[in-house]
C-alpha cells in the first residue's frame, strides 16, 4: 500500500518533531535538526506504509539531534586571541529549567526523558528508538526524574 | 515534579515555518501548488520532467484525491512548493490575460496511457481559437475508429488548458460535449478564445 503524500507525513509530524528538537537542542539549533530530519525521512520514505510512522520520524530527530550534541563537544575551543567581547553562550537555553536541565542529563537518561515525554512515545517506543528494551527505556527515565528532582531540590 | 514531565512549550508558527522552508527547498519527487485562475482553483503538479498534472480543485477528489493518485502513479515523495510551479503559473496568467496563445511549460506525462498520449499530443495541436471533433482527433493519433477511446484519453486528460482538451467538440447537435472540470467551464475558455461569443 502506498504510503501517504509526503507533504502530509510533514503536516502530521511537524508539531511533535519540533518539540522534541526544541527540548533536545533548544529552540536555536531546532531549525538545523528539523530540516535534518525530515530531509532524512524523505530520502528513506518508504514505498510501503511505515507500521509507526510517528516513532520512525522521531527516532530519526533522536538521531539528529545527537549528531549536533557531538558536533558541539567536538567543536575547537578558541585559544590564543581573545575577542573583544566575550562570545555569547551559544543560546541553548528555551527558558525551560526543566528541559534545560534534561540536557544535561546523562545520555541515557537524556534521551530517554527526550523521546517519552517531549516526544510522547511510549516506552516501548522510546526502547525501540534507542535499541533497548522497554524495561531499560522505563529504567532510564526514572532515573532521569530521580536526578532531575535531586537537583531541583538542590 | 511528579513521575512525568511537562512537555515543553513552543510556538505552533514555528513549526509550521520550519516545515514550509523544508518544503520550499527539499528535493520532492512531484512539487504541487494551487493556482487561481478565473475559471476556479487549479493543482499544479510537475517533476522534474516537467508538468505531470493540472486539476480543477472542485474535481478528481480535491487537493487529497489529486495527492493520492500522484503518490500512487508518480511517487509518495510529494511536497508543496509554490515556487516550482511558478513558470506554470505565469503561462496560465499570460493565457487568461489573453497574451500567450500556447504553452511552453514541458510536459510529463507520467500519467497517461501511450494511446492517451498521442490523442493529447494530437489535442495540444489545435490551435488558440480553433476547435476539432472527436473523429478528427482520433484519425490524428492513428486509430479513426477509436471515438470512445478517444473520449475518454480527453476525459481523462491531466492537464487541461495546458492540453486543451476544450477545442474539442462534439459533432451533430449534441451540444459541445462534456469536460473534465464540467461543461461551464469548457464554455468559458472557449469564449476566452473567441469560439463562442457572449
Amino acid at each position: 500500500m502506498t504510503p501517504p503524500p509526503f507533504q502530509r507525513f510533514l503536516d502530521a509530524h511537524r508539531e511533535p518533531v519540533w518539540r522534541f528538537l526544541v527540548a533536545a537542542v533548544g529552540p536555536d539549533a531546532a531549525d538545523d535538526c528539523f530540516q535534518e530530519t525530515f530531509m532524512a525521512a524523505l530520502r528513506a520514505y518508504p514505498r510501503t506504509r511505515v507500521e509507526n510512522p510517528r516513532a520512525w520520524v522521531l527516532t530519526i530527530a533522536h538521531r539528529k539531534a545527537l549528531d549536533h550534541h557531538r558536533a558541539r563537544s567536538r567543536r575547537p575551543v578558541p585559544v590564543g586571541a581573545v575577542p573583544d567581547a566575550p562570545a555569547p553562550e551559544a543560546s541553548e537555553s528555551s527558558g525551560d529549567d526543566v528541559w534545560d536541565r534534561v540536557r544535561h542529563l546523562p545520555p541515557k537518561q537524556r534521551a530517554a526523558l527526550l523521546l517519552r515525554f517531549a516526544g510522547d512515545l511510549s516506552h516501548r517506543e522510546v526502547g525501540a528508538a534507542l535499541g533497548v528494551s522497554e524495561e531499560a527505556a522505563r529504567r532510564s527515565a526514572h532515573e532521569g526524574l530521580k536526578r532531575l528532582r535531586e537537583e531541583l531540590a538542590a | 515534579m511528579t513521575d512525568r514531565l511537562a512537555p515543553p512549550t513552543f510556538d505552533p508558527a514555528d513549526a509550521a515555518a520550519a516545515a514550509a522552508r523544508f518544503a520550499a527547498t527539499a528535493p520532492a519527487d512531484v512539487s504541487y501548488a494551487l493556482v487561481d485562475s478565473p475559471v476556479g482553483t487549479l493543482v499544479a503538479a510537475s517533476t522534474e520532467r516537467g508538468l505531470a498534472c493540472l486539476s480543477y480543485e472542485d474535481h478528481h477528489g480535491g487537493v487529497d484525491g489529486v495527492l493520492e493518485t500522484l503518490a500512487a502513479r508518480i511517487s509518495p515523495r510529494i511536497l508543496e512548493a509554490r515556487g516550482r510551479l511558478d513558470p506554470v503559473r505565469r503561462e496560465l496568467e499570460e493565457y487568461f490575460e489573453r497574451r500567450r496563445t500556447a504553452f511552453d511549460v514541458p510536459i510529463d506525462w507520467a500519467l497517461v496511457t501511450p494511446f492517451g498520449r498521442r490523442v493529447l499530443q494530437a489535442t495540444a495541436s489545435i490551435p488558440f481559437g480553433e476547435v476539432s471533433t472527436y473523429g478528427q482527433i482520433a484519425a490524428r493519433a492513428g486509430n479513426p475508429k477509436a471515438a470512445r477511446a478517444t473520449g475518454n484519453a480527453l476525459g481523462s486528460n491531466p492537464m487541461p488548458i495546458v492540453v486543451p482538451c476544450h477545442r474539442v467538440l462534439h459533432t451533430g447537435g449534441q451540444g459541445i460535449g462534456n469536460y473534465t472540470g464540467g461543461v461551464h467551464r469548457k464554455e468559458a475558455l472557449l469564449r476566452l478564445e473567441g469560439v463562442l461569443l457572449g
